[in-house]
């Protein structure tokens, strides 16, 4: 959900509790006290991953910036192989996606540092180098997700039809 | 202890993302992806702030590895944003899925433009 929820899957969600009320807001923290507790865990691991890629791949101010795109490239084909594994192939416990998918993959990835550090580059006067990381981050994480999904589905596909074949 | 406030901010980023996301979801019904937009602009728009807070030098080190770092970065979604694309894509809502990606980046640049913006006038 932050939200690895597609609205195209339905997700059991809570009819009873209108967030639109701060009380029942708090109701449903509560409630939900588990899965916050998991997506808080997650996104504190996935976060300190992706500090530590900073430290390690440090870049230069003004410099394109290597590590975000990486980060956020391979954040997107890990939730691709993610969200088809635990949607379509396996039954996986409740708090598995909001701790893997929601906490320690929207942790690791960052949608504001992305556009900060476009901001950053175009105000120190290299606004190429700016476009050229808006754009290829962009495309990088749209095909890292769509080719993680893409093979995920043939693989079990196969892995599948190999199965049928052995019972029959 | 740098650390320290990464992971702090970030397990604060990451349940508001939930919870956010979960409330916005449940106010409308669309297919597009408005809770995650909503996360990501308001991350954007928050670093926008400590950004130009920083460079006028009024956010320390640490305050920026927990506000920046860990809870704007942990508030804010890449994985989720182009999922979400791509499930648009694939559920046939093609104009969505590029109105997405196109309101995303052009809304998330405006709010960091905006906090900066904000961010100078205050401190600068």
């Amino acid at each position: 959900m932050g939200a690895q929820s597609p609205r195209a899957v339905e997700e059991p969600t809570d009819p009873d509790v209108d967030l639109s009320m701060p009380a029942q807001w708090l109701d449903a923290v509560r409630g939900q006290g588990a899965v916050v507790a998991v997506v808080a865990l997650g996104g504190a691991i996935g976060a300190s991953a992706r500090y530590g890629a900073s430290l390690i791949w440090t870049t230069a101010p003004g410099s394109f910036p290597w590590t975000t795109l990486v980060v956020n490239a391979v954040g997107c084909a890990v939730i691709g192989v993610f969200m088809v594994l635990i949607t379509e192939m396996w039954s996986v416990h409740r708090l598995v996606r909001p701790f893997f998918g929601t906490g320690v993959l929207g942790g690791f990835t960052t949608f504001s540092t992305y556009a900060v550090d476009i901001q950053k580059l175009v105000a120190g006067g290299e606004a190429r180098t700016g476009l050229a990381y808006l754009a290829l981050t962009l495309l990088t994480a749209l095909a890292a997700v769509w080719t993680a999904v893409s093979l995920t589905r043939r693989a079990g596909a196969r892995r599948y039809a190999g199965r049928e074949k052995k019972s029959a | 202890m740098n650390w320290l406030f990464v992971v702090l901010g970030a397990a604060i980023g990451a349940p508001l993302r939930y919870l956010a996301d979960r409330s916005v979801q449940k106010r409308h019904d669309t297919v597009f992806p408005w809770g995650t937009f909503t996360v990501n602009l308001s991350g954007c728009l928050v670093l926008g702030l400590l950004t130009g807070a920083a460079t006028a030098g009024a956010a320390s080190s640490q305050v920026q590895l927990f506000l920046g770092t860990g809870l704007c970065g942990a508030l804010t979604t890449y994985s989720t944003f182009s999922y979400e694309t791509l499930r648009l894509v694939e559920g046939g809502a093609r104009f969505y899925a590029v109105a997405n990606v196109a309101v995303s980046v052009v809304a998330g640049l405006g709010a960091v433009y905006m906090g900066v913006g904000v961010a100078e006038a205050l401190w600068a």
